[in-house]
């Protein structure tokens, strides 16, 4: 579905922020990326989301070119706050990106509020986003892109700041959510649990600038389980095997 | 008797230590100016009771505005807010504009920057010549000076918009005129309404500047013409006319302000 074949991108002055990569993904797949902060993972996620042409190299969606924001295509992005509209309430924020689905505010309105409580956030849905705490704004960011039903979901370190129970509770939220829906996803993330925990496949990159050091398919059930599949001997393999890869460089 | 509530008290208190000074000041004045007849300073009472009497002491029916003021009022109120809205418009849609394309800022910028070094009263003589007396010459004597607050701060408001959000906007599929309504012009709403607030308080400068040339309505005209004619406590009273009005503008427009950007405060 997805490929990237060799991509680089440098920004003016010259700093390499990712050089050769190439990766493909196939449909219906969650790919987790990992590596360490600043080896170009926004990078890429912004030249698969076509927000940036990469200076070489090329993204491919089913076989085209990514030039603009392909359509079906929604993102988290890791500055989650300021993705938000502090002028609009929680609800207006998420009900705005469903032009396209709904005709009627009404309509818009209540597919808004079903998406803010799948992430427990029903009775927050008049405030305003500065009003909440950061791991809530996280949370209606999620809530927006998965309310706008994307074939492609892009998500940068989409469970960065939350206490540890809520990121479980988002992470089976995903998991839930793509056992339901055919939607692929590319998640970055620097928590080497959780890449493991949630992926199909992780791709591990080098330090900056980033290309790719390995990908490790996870052989465990699609099935997932915060206790048990944390005490699986893959799950124990796969997240020391990372862990050396992301120290190795 | 009730009890007084503690917070009935906080308002006036809070009012009172504001104001002790300028009321003091007022009191000195009072009772220190020459209250005689061609006195340049006359006492804040005279004031009063010649503003009383030239603009305010009309019949109930007319709300109590002379025919004086029935007059004036609405020429040089309806030249403010002309004025001020095509200021608004111009300033508003040439900020969105050089906000938001490169190559028209480069090729405006330079030229703008020429026209807005031109002090605005500077232009008078030759609107003057140009609409002779005509209404337009006052609304576009008044729109040129009110339009670069609001320019100036639409411009640095939407250069100052999020890209993040921006870059949202297209990933959630909006077009361009969707992201400039829907994310530039409420993201630069904040620096935008200072501009227009501003934008009045020059507005009536402009405003009795443009009255005092050749006309005969306005309240500016009316200054003019009490000076000339030595009545000192009419042109007192228009300039603690126009000291109101302003005073006025400003505290509604920023009641308005207050409600629409709540957010805005919030944050
Ligand atoms: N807009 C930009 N302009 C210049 N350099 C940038 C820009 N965005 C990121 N970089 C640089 O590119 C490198 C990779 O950044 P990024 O993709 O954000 O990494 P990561 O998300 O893995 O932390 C960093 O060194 C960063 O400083
Ligand atoms: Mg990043």
């Amino acid at each position: 579905m997805l490929t990237i074949d060799a991509l680089t991108h440098s920004y003016p002055g010259g700093h390499t922020a990712v050089d050769d990569l190439s990766l493909a993904v196939e449909a219906g797949e969650l790919v987790t990326v990992v590596g360490p902060s600043g080896c170009g993972k926004s990078t890429l996620l912004r030249c698969i989301a076509g927000l940036q042409r990469p200076t070489g190299g090329r993204v491919l969606l089913n076989g085209d070119e990514i030039r603009d924001v392909p359509d079906s295509l929604a993102m988290v992005f890791q500055s989650y706050g300021r993705s938000l509209l502090p002028w609009l309430s929680v609800r207006d924020n998420v009900a705005l990106v469903l032009r396209h689905r709904y005709g009627s505010r009404r309509e818009r309105r209540a597919a808004a509020l079903e998406a803010l409580a799948e992430v427990g956030l029903a009775d927050a849905a008049a405030k305003h986003p500065g009003q909440l705490s950061g791991g809530m704004q996280q949370r209606v960011a999620i809530a927006r892109a998965l309310a706008y039903g994307p074939k492609l979901l892009l998500m940068d370190e989409p469970f960065g700041s939350v206490d540890a129970q809520t990121r479980e509770d988002l992470e089976d939220l995903l998991l839930a959510l793509r056992a339901r829906t055919p939607v692929t996803v590319v998640l970055v993330t620097h928590d080497i649990d959780e890449s493991v925990y949630l992926g199909d496949r992780v791709v591990v990159l080098t330090g900056a600038p980033g290309r790719v050091l390995a990908e490790l398919p996870v052989g465990l059930p699609a099935d997932r389980d915060q206790i048990k599949t944390r005490q699986d001997p893959e799950f124990v393999r796969l997240r020391a095997e990372v862990g050396r890869l992301v120290r190795e460089k | 008797m009730k009890a007084l509530h503690p917070n009935a008290l906080r308002l006036p208190l809070h009012l009172a230590a504001r104001l002790w000074l300028a009321l003091l000041l007022i009191g000195l004045w009072e009772l220190t100016a020459d209250a005689g007849p061609g006195s340049y300073f006359p006492p804040p009472s005279v004031i009063v009771r010649a503003l009383h009497r030239v603009w305010f002491s009309g019949p109930a029916s007319d709300f109590f505005l002379t025919e004086q003021a029935r007059s004036d009022f609405p020429v040089s109120f309806g030249h403010l807010l002309s004025g001020w809205v095509l200021a608004a418009a111009a300033g508003i849609a040439l900020g969105l504009l050089l906000g938001r394309s490169e190559r028209a800022h480069d090729y405006l910028q330079p030229l703008l920057q020429l026209c807005r070094s031109v002090p605005p009263p500077a232009l008078i003589p030759f609107f003057v010549v140009v609409f002779q007396l005509d209404t337009s010459m006052y609304v576009v004597t008044i729109a040129f000076g009110a339009v670069w607050p609001v320019l100036l701060n639409t411009l640095a408001g939407v250069r100052a918009v999020d890209p993040v959000k921006l870059d949202t906007a297209r990933v959630y599929g909006m077009g361009r005129t969707a992201q400039l309504l829907r994310i530039v012009l409420p993201g630069a709403a904040p620096q935008i309404a200072a501009g227009l607030r501003i934008a009045l308080g020059f507005g009536l400068i402009l405003m009795v500047l443009s009255e005092l040339v050749g006309t005969t309505s306005g309240i500016g005209a009316r200054l003019v013409n009490a000076q000339r004619t030595f009545d000192i406590p009419s042109m007192w009273a228009g300039i603690a006319l126009l000291g109101l009005t302003g005073w006025l503008l400003n505290a509604a427009f920023l009641l308005v302000e207050n409600r629409l950007l709540r957010w805005h405060r919030e944050n």
